[in-house]
């Protein structure tokens, strides 16, 4: 089977014209880099995205500090981990990088704060 | 009135980026103006990743990308950072007038750096006919009052214009809780990257009507629905192909526009030979090869 797929790596948006055989990725053409390719699999293999969302604080500077997972999550669970998120009230000074939730819904991903907050 | 070397009006990207610049190419009296009480600008909304792919060969988000130019302003002593800091006047000396809590500045400018972003259209800018309720916000107004101010616009939206964060901001809402009914595009293909239309629509189901276009906003008090109509080749409604969708909230999602508002009273002192009429009608002096048509006073372009 064939399908188009759009690598959403980076703004180019390669088109990836991708041959599928039971499920798995045989053959990928159209990539203009190598994170074509790996996208291409990742898609049609394991579907993953990079969470980022804010959670609400509570004595801090910023009312919302804003978050991401540390690494991709699988995509059908985005909304599960959105629905997540919401309940997280932080009252603690977080640093960029430091980690907030650990092991998300156990999915071994950490959610980590994206900027600075005192 | 004092005298500064270099000042800079605006702290995002931009103005971050020229203050830096600007060091490395020997200046060492560098005023940074910010108007907000943070550094970085639009960058701490944009909470999502796509920054600095090929800057930092990293996959950073806004605020992430914005950290790394904070530090680095932080670093150089040349740098003067003013916070809270808005220009509201500028003559043709390049003499600058800011205002900061309790107190009017007036500084004298050997060179100027307008890095003061874009501003979004509006509803009346697009020429939207109907009722004039409450419940339409420009895509960028509503990104700040979701990933800044914690504060959620509407529970039913409905998006028009495909610009980058019109798609940025289904996907918001729909991870918030929310409901986005569709997406109108009156061009044929989207305005925003084709990625964003992959990972912002289609991976939550958000229908994406090009070649339609709102035809009218219903609403006493709060947005009730709209009217949707499908158009030709020429932007011209199609008879019959019209049907409406319920909604609270209505974005407007197209893309920024240069804004310097108060700018354009030294209008009379920019160099308009060889400008377009978009040129002019904003005010930038552009510049041709690498010769300012302005020298020393620079403007720059970072829409949203």
């Amino acid at each position: 089977m064939n399908k188009d797929l759009i690598c959403i790596e980076c703004p180019r948006s390669c088109v990836l014209k991708v041959c599928i055989e039971s499920c798995r990725v045989v053959k990928v053409e159209g990539e203009k880099c190598p994170k074509g390719k790996d996208y291409a699999v990742s898609e049609v293999e394991n579907p993953r995205r990079i969470f980022t969302s804010t959670v609400s604080s509570r004595g801090l500077v910023l009312k919302m500090i804003p978050v991401r997972t540390d690494k991709p999550i699988p995509k059908d669970r985005v909304l599960e981990a959105a629905g997540e998120i919401r309940k997280i009230k932080l009252d603690r000074p977080v640093k960029v990088g430091e980690v907030i939730t650990a092991n998300l819904l156990g999915l071994g991903v950490n959610v980590i704060a994206t900027r600075d907050c005192v | 009135m004092i005298e500064r070397d270099l000042v800079i009006v605006g702290a995002g990207p931009a103005g971050m980026a020229a203050a830096i610049s600007a060091y490395d190419s020997g200046v060492r009296d560098i005023l940074l103006l910010e108007r907000d009480q943070y550094l970085g600008g639009i960058l701490n909304q944009c909470i999502h990743t796509g920054f600095g792919l090929s800057y930092f060969k990293k996959n950073l988000t806004g605020p992430e990308y914005a950290h790394r130019f904070i530090e680095k302003v932080q670093a150089i002593d040349n740098i003067e950072v003013r916070l809270k800091s808005f220009a509201v006047k500028l003559t043709k000396e390049k003499e600058l007038t800011f205002i900061k809590p309790g107190e009017l500045k007036e500084i004298k400018a050997k060179a100027l750096i307008m890095a003061t972003g874009a501003r979004e259209r509006t509803r009346e800018m697009i020429h939207i006919p109907g009722d004039r309720p409450s419940g339409i916000f420009s895509a960028g107004l509503a990104q700040k009052l979701i990933n800044i101010e914690g504060l959620l616009p509407g529970e039913e939206v409905v998006i028009v214009g495909s610009g980058d964060i019109g798609l940025i901001m289904a996907r918001r809402f729909i991870l918030e809780g929310a409901k986005v009914k569709a997406v109108i595009e009156i061009q044929k293909q989207s305005r925003g990257l084709a990625r964003n239309v992959v990972q912002c629509l289609e991976d939550f189901k958000i229908p994406f009507y090009l070649s339609h276009k709102v035809a009218r906003i219903y609403g006493k008090k709060r947005v009730e629905k709209v009217d949707v109509v499908k158009v030709d080749e020429d932007l011209k409604a199609i008879q019959g192909s019209d049907f409406s969708l319920e909604c609270d909230t209505i974005l407007i999602g197209f893309e920024g526009y240069p804004g310097f508002g108060f700018f354009l009273r030294v209008r009379y002192y920019l160099d308009f030979r060889g400008a377009n009429f978009r040129e002019r009608a904003f005010g930038i002096c552009r510049h041709k090869g690498r010769e300012y048509l302005n020298p020393r006073i620079i403007c720059l372009r970072q829409c949203l």
